[in-house]
């Protein structure tokens, strides 16, 4: 493929990847999906889907309007549970263990792998209340001062505390978008998820709430591991480890990043990428 | 030419049959306003509002509206301790709980008991509830306050529970979602997200079912009694505004007497209290409304 016809701003995303080093393939799997079946009542929305997420490292799920990655990723913490009328086949691994088996407590489930969405949803509360409810419902935090420290301290992991920190009793609505998307990744964090899943979180921002929520996704993927869907094709590359191409309900192909973006095995994703098709 | 004329007839035709509602509205306020105020022409009006004794069909009539006012009160309350728990628990189920299939069946049915006509809740009310609860509380008289509220309350429980459950559902999908993500049951999430976010919406539909209370009238017509009595006993008869002004308009009261005049004020001050209810239930479900458009 030559080189000129990639879109030059993708290219300029990975040349952040140039000065790190490579993405660690070795990381240990932490989430798996195997031959995954989704329906919305008869509707086949993923279709034998295959993957292998690693830990702590950042995965991009790109691809069309309705080529199913959100759906994907909604099947990961079973958030899919709640629409009426769906069904899965197929396995799902955390750690090895089927997310899907009917012993399985969804509640505990939810509380490991945590979710941001693509409209910020901060509950009609406080600032603080927002970001503490988490903490409440878990029964995470003993006393009132501890309750305080977590709440500051994923206000400051979000990187909202400073805006905030004056008016933490002040309702959440009347933040801007960019600060209620900030402050419901912090109410995610509060509970120290394990994996942190993001539906298109910054496709509603403008493009300085979204650089810096792409400098907090950076920032974060030491303690967590991080999916992310993504329609920004330049996001997906300048934030991420691997990446997923997803196409009608498929994966077409998962790789590194880098790959991805300049070697892709697959004609579609190279269509894709380069802004061909899509 | 002949379309641009039966344009022009529909277009006032169709303006005189919403102006003639509107000027029927306005006649019965002045109506109201005309006689009231001949009313208080002879009744002085703090006498007329904070008069503990209603006796104006006596030789030694006396005009305090309170214990009407109490009636009414009392009344209204007990129908809304039955009619706010059970709406509400309702909706929560309804909007929260039910599968879709269910829902459809019953939101329709639970409807079809505000089609019962309010004259057969009076009957049911005073020949079964009555002798029933008198079972329970043997000192209850047969005309009482609490049979007509209790069933008052099951006759507005499905407009409490219809109007709760369209706020609750009206949530976006987002804030449940939202926290189911962080562990949240989901009961949880139905009390301390949904029913929160839903209040000023909930709150709208309880006024709104208040004052269809204090307006309902054949119920307790039938089956509170008509003794004015100030009290907060639910076992003794006593009588509410709309009971009163039923026995008066019934009656043989002559026209333009004092007495006549009486069902005017009761009338008026009713209006003003049912008006100002679904002012403030307007008001409460357009900010509702604003929080999530």
């Amino acid at each position: 493929m030559n080189r000129a016809s990639r879109p030059l701003s993708v290219v300029a995303g990975l040349a952040q990847h140039r000065g790190q080093p490579h993405a660690n393939v070795e990381a240990p799997v932490k989430i798996e999906a195997d031959r995954l079946n989704f329906y919305y009542g008869a509707k086949r929305a993923l279709d034998g889907i295959s993957i292998r997420i690693r830990a702590h490292l950042v995965t991009a799920f790109i691809g069309p309007s309705g080529c199913g990655k959100s759906t994907f990723l909604r099947t990961l913490n079973r958030m899919n549970d709640i629409i009426p009328a769906t069904r899965v086949e197929g396995r799902v691994l955390l750690d090895g263990r089927p997310i899907y088996a009917p012993d399985v407590d969804v509640v505990a489930l939810r509380r490991r792998v945590g979710m941001v969405f693509q409209k910020s949803n901060p509950f009609p509360k406080s600032i603080f209340e927002n970001v503490a409810y988490g903490l409440r419902i878990n029964g995470l935090a003993g006393s009132r001062s501890e309750l305080n420290d977590r709440v500051e301290e994923s206000l400051r992991q979000a990187a909202i505390f400073d805006e905030v920190k004056d008016r933490l009793h002040e309702s959440a609505l009347a933040l801007s978008g960019g600060q209620q998307q900030r402050l419901c990744i912090a109410r995610a964090l509060a509970i120290r998820p394990e994996v942190l899943l993001m539906d298109e979180p910054a496709s509603a921002l403008d493009p300085i709430a979204t650089q810096r929520i792409e400098e907090l996704i950076y920032d974060l993927k030491s303690s967590y591991t991080i999916v992310i869907v993504t329609h920004n094709m330049q996001q997906a590359a300048r934030v991420s480890d691997f990446t997923a191409f997803f196409w009608l309900g498929r994966l077409i192909e998962y790789d590194r990043t880098d790959r991805i973006f300049t070697a892709p095995a697959e004609k579609l994703t190279e269509d894709y990428v380069t802004g061909r098709c899509g | 030419m002949r379309t641009r004329r039966l344009e022009w007839v529909i277009e006032h035709a169709l303006l005189a049959c919403a102006a003639l509602s509107v000027l029927t509205t306005a006649g019965i306020i002045a109506v109201l306003a005309v006689e009231t105020a001949g009313f208080l022409r002879e009744v002085p009006v703090l006498e007329f509002l904070t008069g503990t004794e209603w006796t104006p069909l006596f030789a030694n009539p006396r005009f305090g509206v309170l214990p009407l006012v109490a009636g009414t009160v009392l009344v209204s309350a007990i129908a809304m301790i039955v009619a706010l728990p059970m709406g509400l628990l309702s909706a929560i189920y309804l909007s929260e709980y039910a599968p879709d299939g269910l829902r459809r069946v019953v939101k329709p049915v639970l409807e079809v008991l505000a089609g019962v006509p309010t004259v057969v809740y009076g009957y049911f009310a005073l020949t079964s509830v009555t002798p029933l609860l008198q079972r329970v509380f043997p000192q209850m008289s047969g005309f009482n306050a609490l049979s007509p509220g209790i069933v008052m309350g099951i006759m507005i429980l499905p407009l409490v529970s219809s109007l709760a459950e369209d706020a609750m559902r009206a949530v976006p999908r987002g804030l449940r979602e939202g926290a189911y993500a962080l562990g949240a049951t989901r009961m949880q999430t139905a009390l301390q997200v949904v029913l929160p976010a839903a209040f000023s919406g909930i709150t709208a539909a309880f006024i709104l079912a208040v004052s269809r209370a204090v307006g309902e009238t054949m119920i307790v017509a039938i089956a509170a009694g008509q003794q004015p009595r100030l009290t907060a006993n639910p076992f003794v008869p006593l009588e509410t505004m709309t009971a009163y002004i039923v026995q008066v308009s019934l009656g043989d009261t002559p026209q333009g007497t004092l007495e006549y005049r009486t069902i005017f004020a009761v009338g008026m001050l009713l209006f003003l209290m049912t008006f100002g209810l679904n002012l403030v239930s307007t008001w409460l479900r357009d900010r509702f409304r604003e929080e999530y458009s």
